[in-house]
């Protein structure tokens, strides 16, 4: 299906998040991660479904002022 | 200074953005003498290692993070990155940025005073980036903020402290509270100006990261807010209009 994953459209089998993120590379980060706009934490990843058409945001450390 | 229930002795805190390399911001941070720097959350590419290694050089570096919501124009935004970064940094501290004018990057005041209280009521510790404005800085603890961080002038241009005035009578209408003038600051004399009228500390970023030696102007900015609690400490005399000889006029001789 595709998704959109912080500003581009990606394709993905997954449908799990924690899975979502392991296929496109990002299970090893230290991130953050929103759907549709709403913060998923770790922890309610493994049960968070993704649909078509949804918008994964995947946040990381960053400099800052 | 107690920031919330952290005591800290540095009066000075210091961003992590704009500098030319990485090693040149560890540099700064070490001579700035900072006990926290403020960093952001940002998208990761896909495989990208970006984030984990800014991370790890700032974990390095032994001081506390102040995570920021820079850029958010909503409370929706500002609310959902503060939850992001309490996960991501691993406090409950929060740099809240609400901004209302992407020219000036005011502050949103209405925004902001929603977006605190909905955070403090959720266990955060709001760090607000606010104007001078004494109205607004009084709900901001009304909803629960025991910090307060009134912009000096608007971010990123050095123009020091627009509003003496206004800053001066927020310090006065707030005498319990911790303030930070956060922005603006471009020289070590605004930052000892802010802080001999009484400021407990300063935020800023670009004035070192965009120097031309960001070290020496980190130590400078360290002796400048040194220099002005020390001033604020020692109870300055009143400026006045008119000329008052300081060596006696009694005992002068007459020498026609």
């Amino acid at each position: 299906m595709k998704i959109t994953v912080n500003g581009q459209v990606r394709e993905v089998q997954a449908t799990c998040l924690t899975a979502v993120l392991d296929e496109l590379g990002f299970a090893s980060q230290h991130s953050a991660t929103a759907l549709n706009g709403e913060f998923v934490p770790r922890n309610a990843r493994a049960g968070t479904s993704l649909a078509c058409g949804d918008e994964l945001e995947v946040l990381t450390p960053r400099q800052g002022g | 200074m107690q920031l919330y229930d952290t005591e800290v002795s540095s009066r000075l805190l210091l961003g992590t953005a704009l500098y030319p390399s990485p090693a040149i911001l560890a540099d700064a941070v070490k001579h700035s003498g900072t006990q926290i720097v403020t960093v952001s959350l940002r998208r990761e590419a896909a495989g990208g290692n970006s984030g984990q290694a800014f991370w790890s050089m700032v974990q390095e570096l032994g001081v506390r993070v102040l995570p920021n919501t820079a850029g958010c124009f909503s409370v929706k935004e500002a609310v959902t990155t503060a939850h992001m970064a309490r996960e991501v940094f691993g406090t409950n501290w929060i740099k809240l940025e609400v901004i209302g004018d992407s020219e000036t990057l005011c502050p949103d005041p209405f925004g902001l005073v929603e977006a605190a209280g909905i955070l403090a009521a959720d266990g955060f510790e709001v760090f607000p980036y606010c104007t001078e404005d004494l109205v607004t800085a009084g709900k901001l603890l009304d909803v629960g903020c025991r910090v307060l961080m009134p912009w000096g002038a608007p971010i990123g241009t050095g123009l020091g402290l627009n509003n003496t005035y206004g800053l001066r009578t927020l310090r006065a209408h707030f005498p319990e509270t911790t303030l930070i003038v956060d922005a603006g600051i471009g020289l070590p004399s605004h930052a000892a100006r802010a802080m001999e009228l009484g400021f407990d500390a300063i935020l800023l970023n670009t004035a070192v990261a965009r120097a031309g030696d960001p070290a020496g102007m980190a130590r400078a900015f360290a002796l400048a807010v040194e220099a002005g609690r020390a001033a604020y400490l020692a109870d300055p005399m009143e400026p006045r209009d008119m000329a008052s000889p300081s060596t006696p006029v009694f005992g002068k001789a007459v020498l026609r």
